[in-house]
C-alpha cells in the first residue's frame, strides 16, 4: 500500500472507532458543553477581553482531554500490529489528521454553545471562526506529538500538561490575539502577522513530529 | 570528542570573559539618557542569554546525534548542556532583571521577552521532569531526546519571532530601535563580541566538566556491579 491510501485508511479506521465507542465523542461534548455552564454560573457577565480569554482556555483544556487518549487508549499489542502493516508516517499523519477534525467539531460546539450562552459581540464572525479553525489545527498537531511521548513514557495524566503547556502558549497568545483583532472587527491585513506565523508554527510541528515519530515508535 | 580534553580553549574563554569584566567596567559608553552607566549591563546580560542558546543547542544537536546512533554519551551531553544552560538562564534572567530595574522602574515588566523566556524555562523543567519519569535508561534518553527536538523549533520562533511582532521594551522589537543602530559605537562592540565567545566558552567547558564526572560515576558503577 502506498502510503496516501495508508493514512485513508487508517483515518477511516480511527472514524469507525470512534463511532462505534461513541463514549468518548459524547464525553468530551458533554465535559464542553458542562465547563461552559460552569463558567457562565460563575461569572454571568463578562467583558470582551474575558469572553475571549475564556473560550480559548475551555478550548485548551477540551483539547488536552480529548487528545491525551489518541495513543494511550490504543493497547500494545494493537500498536504492534499497526507497526507491521503501516508506516509509523501514516501513522502520526493519520492522527493529526483526525484530531484536526475532531478538534474542529468541538471547537463548533464550543462556539455554539458558548455564544448562545454569553451573549456577545463579534465584529467580524467568519474571521473568527477562521481563529478558532485555526486554533483547532493547531492543538491537534502539537497535542498528538506530546500525547505520543506521554503514552511512551508511561504516566500520560500529568506528563501530558507538563509537556504541552509550554510548547502551546506561544500558540495560544498568538490566537488570543488573532482572534481579539476579530473580534473588535479590525480590518482583516491586521492580522496576517499573525496568520503567517501560526502557519509557520504548525507546518513546523508537522514537520518535525513526522521526523521523530519514527524513533519514538519503535522499541 | 576529543577537543573537552585539550585546554588551549578553557585559557581562551577565561581571558576572553576577563577582558569583558574589565574592558565592561573601563571602556567609556556613550552617554544615553535613562541608560546612563546602566548600558555597561549590554556586557554581562547578552552574552549570558548567548550562552544559554549555545548550550542548548548543542543539547538539542546531541539528542538527534543519539536518535540516529543511540550511545548513551550523546544523551549525557544533552542532558549536562541542558542543566548548565538553565544555570545560565537563571544568570541571563537575573542580570535583566536588575537591568529592568533602573531603567524600566520594575524587575518584571509583562515584556514580551520576559515572557518567552518564562516559557523557555517551563519547556526544559518539564524535559527534566520527562527525563525522571522514566525509569529505563535507554527508553528515557530516546523519549527526552525526542521532546527536545520537538520543543526547539517552538522555542526558536518563540525567542526570536514573537518578540519582534508584538510591543515590546527591549531595543530591536516591537518598533524600538535596536542597540544596533546608532547607539553601539565601535568601542563597545570591541568588548560585546569576545564576551559572547568567552561566556559560550566558560558554558561549554561547565557542561564538559559535568559530562565527564558523569562518565567517571558510570564507570564506578560498571566496577562496583
Amino acid at each position: 500500500m502506498s502510503e496516501l491510501s495508508q493514512i485513508k485508511t487508517l483515518l477511516r479506521k480511527e472514524v469507525l472507532l470512534e463511532w462505534r465507542s461513541k463514549y468518548a465523542l459524547n464525553g468530551v461534548i458533554l465535559y464542553v458543553v458542562s465547563t461552559v455552564f460552569v463558567c457562565y454560573l460563575s461569572f454571568i457577565r463578562i467583558d470582551p477581553v474575558v469572553w475571549n480569554a475564556l473560550f480559548w482556555i475551555i478550548l485548551l483544556f477540551a483539547s488536552i482531554n480529548a487528545i491525551s487518549k489518541s495513543f494511550a487508549q490504543e493497547s500494545k499489542g494493537r500498536q504492534l500490529y499497526y507497526y507491521t502493516i503501516a508506516s509509523p508516517r501514516a501513522v502520526i499523519l493519520s492522527k493529526i489528521i483526525y484530531n484536526a477534525g475532531l478538534m474542529l467539531g468541538l471547537s463548533i460546539v464550543a462556539l455554539v454553545v458558548y455564544s448562545v450562552v454569553f451573549s456577545n459581540e463579534v465584529g467580524d464572525p467568519l474571521f473568527y471562526f477562521l481563529a478558532v479553525v485555526i486554533g483547532s489545527v493547531s492543538f491537534s498537531s502539537v497535542f498528538t506529538m506530546v500525547s505520543a511521548i506521554a503514552s511512551r513514557a508511561g504516566n500520560s495524566g500529568t506528563l501530558m500538561a507538563i509537556l504541552s503547556f509550554p510548547v502551546i502558549i506561544p500558540l495560544l497568545l498568538l490566537l488570543i490575539r488573532l482572534s481579539k483583532n476579530a473580534m473588535d472587527g479590525l480590518d482583516r491585513s491586521v492580522s496576517y502577522d499573525e496568520i503567517g506565523v501560526l502557519a509557520l508554527i504548525n507546518l513546523i510541528v508537522v514537520t518535525v513530529s513526522v521526523m521523530l515519530f519514527p524513533f519514538l515508535w519503535k522499541e | 570528542m576529543s577537543f573537552i580534553y585539550k585546554s588551549w580553549w578553557k585559557y581562551l574563554g577565561v581571558v576572553l570573559v576577563l577582558y569583558s569584566i574589565v574592558g565592561g567596567f573601563l571602556v567609556p559608553v556613550p552617554e544615553l539618557p535613562i541608560l546612563r552607566e546602566t548600558i555597561r549591563n549590554l556586557y554581562f546580560h547578552v552574552p549570558l542569554w548567548m550562552a544559554m542558546i549555545v548550550l542548548f543547542s548543542i543539547s538539542v544537536f546531541y539528542s538527534i546525534r543519539y536518535l540516529v546512533q543511540p550511545d548513551d554519551d550523546f544523551d549525557l551531553v544533552a542532558v549536562e548542556s541542558v542543566n548548565v544552560g538553565i544555570v545560565f538562564y537563571i544568570l541571563g534572567l537575573g542580570t535583566g532583571m536588575m537591568w529592568a530595574n533602573y531603567t524600566w522602574g520594575t524587575p518584571w515588566n509583562n515584556d514580551i521577552k520576559q515572557l518567552c523566556a518564562a516559557i523557555a524555562f517551563l519547556v526544559y523543567c518539564a524535559y527534566l521532569v520527562l527525563r525522571n519519569s522514566v525509569e529505563e535508561e535507554q527508553k528515557r534518553a530516546k523519549i527526552s531526546a525526542v521532546y527536545n527536538i520537538f520543543a526547539y523549533p517552538i522555542l526558536v520562533v518563540m525567542v526570536f519571532v514573537l518578540p519582534r511582532m508584538g510591543d515590546s521594551l527591549h531595543p530591536g522589537n516591537g518598533g524600538n530601535p535596536a542597540f544596533g543602530k546608532y547607539d553601539l559605537d565601535s568601542m563597545m562592540r570591541l568588548v560585546l563580541y569576545p564576551s559572547f565567545i568567552g561566556w559560550a566558552l566558560i558554558g561549554v567547558w561547565i557542561a564538559t566538566l559535568r559530562y565527564r564526572i558523569r562518565l567517571i560515576e558510570r564507570k564506578r558503577l560498571d566496577e562496583n556491579l
